[in-house]
């Protein structure tokens, strides 16, 4: 065993995803911990300690952010930590709450993870400029869009990809997303509506991108002993794994994300997969952009490098598929308050495998499902593997 | 699933003050350190050359470049001159600016692989003269058009742009 | 061998920018609702945890000890006192003041939490000095924390 206990899920809770909600992130972080905490059925005195996730500062427009939000994450004279690994935070967080209740210092922790980006004007991607390099990368009008379109133009010339086989993953999780009750963009769309939609920065066009958005999202973690107590349906956090690349992105080449590997490979180990798409039932990747849920399957090691648009293609990835892939409607259909989009992730999978996800249920009997966030200068892959 | 009905509101209600709000702009200015590599790399782009530093041990040639080799963890111990031609990394056609405001002309930006440098290592900058932007492709080669040495500040902006280089 | 260093720091080159962002703020649920009581009935307002026998001023949406969400709101009035003061002489961009101006913590008998504010029409201000709000008049309130001008010595 990894750790000195086994940690297990025992309680999860979203708040709305939407372009804008009234609460203050404070409000936000107390909706999602509370409606956790309820479903664990335990109150906060409960919690021994409390680990909070949040993106940069500049989305919210207040500094120190995990200071501000410490009690609406339940943290009021509670050990607490702000953990902070740009898009890669929202799986991340849970991994450091693992270590809070695996190193058996303390039985039960609250995980939240918030984001209220509708705060920064005229647009939140004006926030991110400010992570390039100030002597070398700003002078030249970066924008945050810019990367991603790098990194996708890449992927697409190494294996020779139509946006056409990409745009499927845009189709299909904004359809999984209408079964979503706090989902921001869920619809039907076709192929060309993506290819159609309006060019950002090619290859990016405006429905190949995932939009900003406000929300919280929490999960409770408890010791083995606690988590028995408290339900019959513990969802164990079985594998975790978490790696950076290099931060001088323009060496690397961008077509594969390595880090992502890494991560998953440390997680696989702890969880004993030796057959990454044999014994994984469900994937929550992230996917902030539509290629990315490609780039990541293929860095999860679900399939081989350059073949995730094929599975998309014949339907593999669709949740009656062999393989269902962001069952939820991933960030393209739920939307994108960073750090919560990806513990909604986790949570999507703690109620699959608990058969609680009501309309967006899998089929058979999942057992085993893994959930991925990416972030940083497209260099941090986060990695956590549930089991039932 | 359990989930909290947050209350949404629409950007135009709050544009139009229907949901009151607080306002605020901060004014933070930043004088940022080019740092020792960073320095010597920005003084020789007014002298029209692109520098990079090489690791002994690894042999890579770095740049941008860096005081240590990361790869290696231990400092850099050389500089070497790289060329100003290069090959098309990726790019992007860009009708974004940085604060998300849509651009007429697109503009093309390119991560480039300089000749003379170790395989791999590039630089973001700016690719004109390209004709039509649907002729821009990856593996294309490209030369530097230099700012006339009057005008250049030691910025990464002394170099104009790349532009393709016709065979 | 290892690179030379620079000796001379203003061969050091600098970089000059800024972080250009605005911020649009929401009020929140429970700030909303504070500032509207403020702005339309003058009145300032707490929230009681019943479980906790807390009263929060400002109001909050919950309980930070307990986690019950807020449903009592109670009037405080609008008299108070001052738990600390400090005199400033700078504006925030350190450009000197026309005259000082008091700030102070000012705290409502009975309640946990206080409000930030200005106090006026006092040359002399001291810890335990009891003060209340003035505000603006009500066509010049925008549902904001500066709807009270300030607080003055209490009659």
């Amino acid at each position: 065993m990894f750790g000195k206990k086994r940690v297990a899920i025992v309680g999860a809770g979203v708040t709305l995803f939407r372009r804008n909600l009234k609460e203050t992130g404070k409000e936000l972080s107390y909706e999602a911990a509370k409606t956790a905490l309820e479903v664990a059925g335990l109150e906060l005195r409960d919690i021994k300690s409390v680990v909070m996730g949040s993106a940069p500062d500049a989305f919210d427009g207040v500094h120190m952010k995990g200071e501000y939000l410490a009690d609406g994450a339940g943290a009021y004279h509670k050990p607490y930590t702000r953990v902070f690994v740009g898009g890669g935070t929202g799986v991340f967080t849970p991994l450091a709450g693992w270590w809070h209740v695996a190193s058996g210092q303390f039985d039960t922790c609250l995980v939240v993870c918030e984001e209220k980006m509708s705060s920064c004007y005229p647009h939140p991607q004006y926030a991110f400029t400010t992570i390039f390099d100030p002597i070398l990368e700003r002078p030249i009008g970066m924008n945050l869009i810019w990367i991603f379109a790098l990194e996708m133009n890449r992927y697409m010339h190494k294996h020779n990809i139509k946006k056409e086989d990409i745009a499927l993953v845009s189709v299909k999780n904004k359809r999984n997303a209408l079964d979503n009750p706090i989902a921001q963009l869920a619809a039907n769309i076709t192929v060309e509506d993506v290819l159609n939609s309006e060019i950002m920065a090619w290859p990016v066009q405006r429905l190949d991108v995932s939009p900003t958005s406000d929300g919280a999202a929490a999960v409770v973690l408890a010791s083995e002993d606690v988590a028995k107590e408290v339900t019959d349906n513990p969802v164990w956090i079985d594998g975790v794994g978490w790696c950076i690349d290099s931060t001088h992105w323009t060496d690397r080449d961008l077509y594969y994300p390595d880090y992502v590997e890494c991560a998953a490979k440390m997680a696989y180990k702890m969880a004993g997969i030796k057959n990454p798409p044999k014994e994984i039932d469900l994937a929550e990747p992230y996917d902030p952009f539509d290629y990315k849920e490609l780039h990541h399957m293929e860095g999860l090691l679900l399939c081989k490098k350059g073949e995730a648009p094929k599975l998309t293609r014949e339907g593999v990835t669709q949740r009656d598929g062999d393989l269902p892939t962001c069952p939820s409607g991933g960030l393209l259909g739920c939307g994108n308050p960073i750090a919560a989009a990806g513990l909604m992730k986790v949570c999507e999978i703690f109620w699959q495998l608990r058969g609680e996800a009501g309309k967006r249920q899998i089929p058979g009997d999942p057992r085993t499902g893994v959930a991925q966030a990416w972030g940083d200068l497209m260099q941090y892959g986060s990695v956590i593997v549930l089991r039932r | 699933m359990r989930y909290y009905q947050s209350e949404a509101v629409e950007t135009k209600d709050i544009k139009e003050g229907k949901i009151p709000t607080e306002k605020f702009r901060p004014k933070a200015k930043f004088a940022w350190s080019a740092g020792i590599a960073i320095s010597r790399f920005l003084e020789e782009l007014k002298n029209g050359k692109i520098i990079a530093t090489t690791c002994s041990k690894c042999g890579r040639i770095m740049v941008p470049p860096r005081i240590y080799c990361e790869k290696c963890f231990k400092p850099a111990d050389g500089w070497k001159y790289v060329k100003d031609t290069g090959v098309i990394n990726t790019f992007s056609v860009s009708f974004l600016a940085a604060d998300a405001s849509r651009l007429k002309e697109p503009i093309v930006v390119a991560i480039i692989n300089l000749d003379g440098a170790s395989e791999g290592m590039g630089i973001v900058h700016r690719i004109e003269e390209y004709g039509d932007w649907r002729e821009v492709k990856i593996g294309m080669k490209v030369k530097a058009v230099w700012k006339p040495p009057e005008e250049r500040t030691g910025a990464i902006t002394d170099i104009a742009y790349f532009k393709p280089i016709r065979e | 061998m290892s690179l030379e260093k620079i000796t001379n720091p203003f061969n050091a080159r600098h970089w000059i920018g800024h972080m250009e962002a605005d911020y649009v703020y929401t009020l929140g649920v429970a700030g909303e609702r504070f500032f509207k009581e403020i702005k339309e009935n003058g009145k300032i307002m707490g929230a009681k945890c019943q479980k906790c026998n807390i009263t929060y001023v400002p109001p909050r949406m919950y309980c930070e000890k307990c986690f019950e969400k807020l449903k009592e709101w109670v009037d405080i009035g609008k008299k108070g006192v001052v738990h600390t003061f400090t005199i400033a002489t700078i504006d925030i961009n350190g450009e000197k003041l026309e005259k000082p101006t008091i700030y102070a913590l000012i705290k409502f008998d009975g309640t946990c939490g206080g409000i930030i504010h200005k106090i006026d029409e006092t040359d002399t201000v001291y810890i335990g000095m009891e003060v209340e709000a003035v505000l603006k008049p009500s066509n010049e309130r925008k549902a904001s924390i500066n709807d009270i001008a300030y607080f003055k010595p209490a009659k």
